[in-house]
């Protein structure tokens, strides 16, 4: 506390706290307003955009200029090979991610069992520092690895005479979804390991040692005890997982790693929409897709939170 | 007896696994590291794969005097800078109004903030929303949008609301206005939960690449990650030219390949340096979040 501040205080009488307290209140407004209204602007005011569906809208010409076209756009994205098959492309994507949701909870499990403090640290911190590289880094790790040019893998394999000519599995389709997931699980499991041992270490240890009094071995405990400890956690991440299922494995991921020959396998929804949006000038097509888009996804996520709390007695919203 | 091997058996056969899992996570780099520091024309046929071929730093030299990277990285780090410092002082001020039952509006501006979390606006309507303001090819695009952001903002309400109300109740009877205890006591006293929502944002800008594939294309504001994309796409033409360059100046040639390796090392170093230090304000962070979320 500075002297002058000190200096400055005086006791006040009753209708002086009144004004105090409306002070405090002014003062309050000005230090979250400007912040709020930031909120509104880029978060809520994007929303009146959504308006441009139902016209043919191009940019620098008044929305009231454009004739409206009713629901021609969502009639085309109903009926529209390209976007189905980017739809497909997106479900398939994100139910393969679903399947391997509980791999960082079986490695935070394995974690759980390393006896040494050291060796635990080393492995987490090696196995989640792909988490917070970004994806073009990721496809460039990839790209020296199994590209067909300078890859490590095709060179070392010809070089042993293992494979007569080079495979490239970045442009293969048929193995594209497959592959896409593992990329997705190389970058992501360590870190997600790392929330379910967070999880993890706040379990009562009284419960282990109460098991092990009763006889229970290392499975038992894993099973009875850190399993049930991480189940919210893996609810949590599943539910949210579900209303973003038609974000497949996510724009960063699939436009980076996407070529001519894997797109048919590899396009989804969030790539489609910048194609045809920023790319094509489709603006009004582009944005009924994202609001269809963002009106299932919020009603899957409702959805899924509704089950989520019948079955477990949890609710994330 | 059986039991203790079996045991056994599991602990090593774990061991030997977690072993597989960091080599997997970690050789990669290391891979690309001693590709980027091997002599280019000794790893055209075979790259190097458990020590560098020859040592040189041609690569990175080749990188620093190259003009179009010195911009890009100066753009990227000045968003880690600068954005992390809006962001921080826009959340945590928000944040703190947020705790204080005297402010008007209070549940509906919280729910406010949440629910963004949950609406996704799409491209397009973000697209002209820039447009109208005019932040299209700006450099405001990659930092006004973020100033709040509703993750960091749960994280750091929980953080102040466990801060002892005693200290603040103390100076505004001596006079102090909202503005000096929330600079002279709150901030002081959350520097953990500052210092873990400064990494997260820190990390996000400089790998953020995506807002300037969408709203930027003036290649002024180009970052350091949409130009090492456009470098490992294309059949990078800069890249060559500066090979073939490099070619009549010296001795040791220069690669397209061998350059790019020097250009992600360059991208993950700063992420890799601050890390191993940074990891448990990560873990803190995200078990608030959870906590919370």
């Amino acid at each position: 506390m500075s002297a002058q501040t000190v200096a400055k205080a005086t006791r006040q009488p009753k209708p002086a706290a009144k004004a105090a307290n409306r002070r405090l209140k002014a003062s309050l407004l000005a230090m979250t307003i400007p912040f709020f209204a930031l909120v509104i602007l880029f978060n809520y005011v994007p929303l009146l955009g959504w308006a441009i569906v139902f016209f043919d809208y191009f940019p620098g010409k008044s929305l009231l200029a454009h004739d409206p076209v009713g629901w021609k756009h969502f009639i085309r994205m109903a009926t529209d090979e390209t976007f189905l098959r980017a739809l497909r492309n997106t479900l398939v994507l994100s139910f393969l991610g679903l399947v391997i949701a509980p791999a960082p909870m079986i490695l935070a499990l394995l974690l759980n069992e390393v006896k040494s403090l050291p060796f635990r640290k080393f492995v987490q911190t090696l196995s989640s520092f792909p988490n917070f590289i970004s994806w073009i880094i990721v496809y460039y790790v990839f790209f020296s690895f199994f590209s067909v040019d300078d890859g490590l893998l095709n060179s070392m394999l010809l070089k042993l005479g293992w494979i007569g000519h080079p495979t490239d599995i970045l442009a293969n389709s048929s193995a594209a979804w497959v592959f896409q997931t593992l990329v997705g699980l190389w970058k992501g499991v360590g870190w997600g390991a790392i929330i379910y041992l967070a999880a993890l270490s706040g379990i009562d240890q009284e419960l282990y040692e109460a098991a092990r009094v009763d006889g229970a071995g290392r499975l038992r405990e894993a099973w009875h005890i850190s399993l049930p400890g991480m189940m919210p956690t893996f609810v949590v991440l599943f539910v949210l997982g579900i209303g973003n299922l038609l974000s497949g494995a996510g724009f960063e991921q699939i436009f980076t790693f996407m070529n001519p020959m894997v797109k048919d396998h590899l396009e989804i929804i969030d790539t489609y929409v910048y194609f045809n949006g920023l790319q094509s000038l489709n603006f009004s097509y582009a944005t009924a897709i994202g609001v269809a888009r963002s009106i299932v996804s919020i009603a899957l996520l409702v959805l899924a939170n509704y089950v989520s709390r019948l079955a477990t007695g949890r609710s994330i919203l | 007896m059986l039991r203790a091997i079996s045991q056994k058996g599991f602990d090593v056969g774990n061991i030997v696994f977690l072993s597989v899992l960091v080599l997997l996570t970690s050789y990669p780099f290391y891979y690309i590291l001693i590709n980027s520091v091997s002599v280019p024309a000794r790893i055209l046929s075979a790259p190097a794969f458990l020590l560098p071929k020859g040592f040189t730093w041609v690569n990175y030299e080749q990188i620093f005097t190259k003009n179009d990277l010195i911009g890009p990285f100066f753009v990227s780090l000045s968003r880690a800078v600068v954005g992390t410092f809006l962001t921080l002082a826009g959340s945590s001020m928000l944040a703190y109004g947020l705790t204080k039952k005297q402010l008007p509006f209070r549940r509906t501006m919280y729910f406010g903030v949440i629910f963004t979390m949950y609406i996704s606006v799409g491209l397009i309507p973000n697209y002209i929303l820039m447009s109208e303001l005019h932040l299209l090819d700006t450099y405001w695009v990659y930092v006004l949008p973020g100033i709040v952001n509703a993750f960091f903002l749960v994280l750091i309400k929980t953080y102040f609301e466990q801060l002892p109300i005693a200290l603040e109740e103390a100076a505004m009877l001596e006079g102090a206005g909202v503005f000096t205890i929330f600079r002279k006591i709150v901030l002081p006293l959350s520097k953990p939960i500052l210092a873990t929502v400064a990494i997260f944002s820190a990390v996000g800008q400089w790998n953020s690449w995506v807002d300037n594939l969408y709203y930027v294309t003036n290649s002024k504001w180009m970052t350091l990650q949409l130009l090492l994309l456009n470098y490992i796409q294309s059949q990078s033409y800069n890249l060559r030219d500066a090979a073939a360059l490099s070619t009549m100046e010296s001795a040791i040639s220069v690669t397209p390949q061998s350059l790019r390796m020097g250009i992600t090392v360059l991208v993950i170093a700063p992420i890799f340096l601050v890390y191993p230090f940074l990891q448990k304000y990560f873990v803190k962070g995200i078990m608030l979040g959870a906590v919370k979320g």
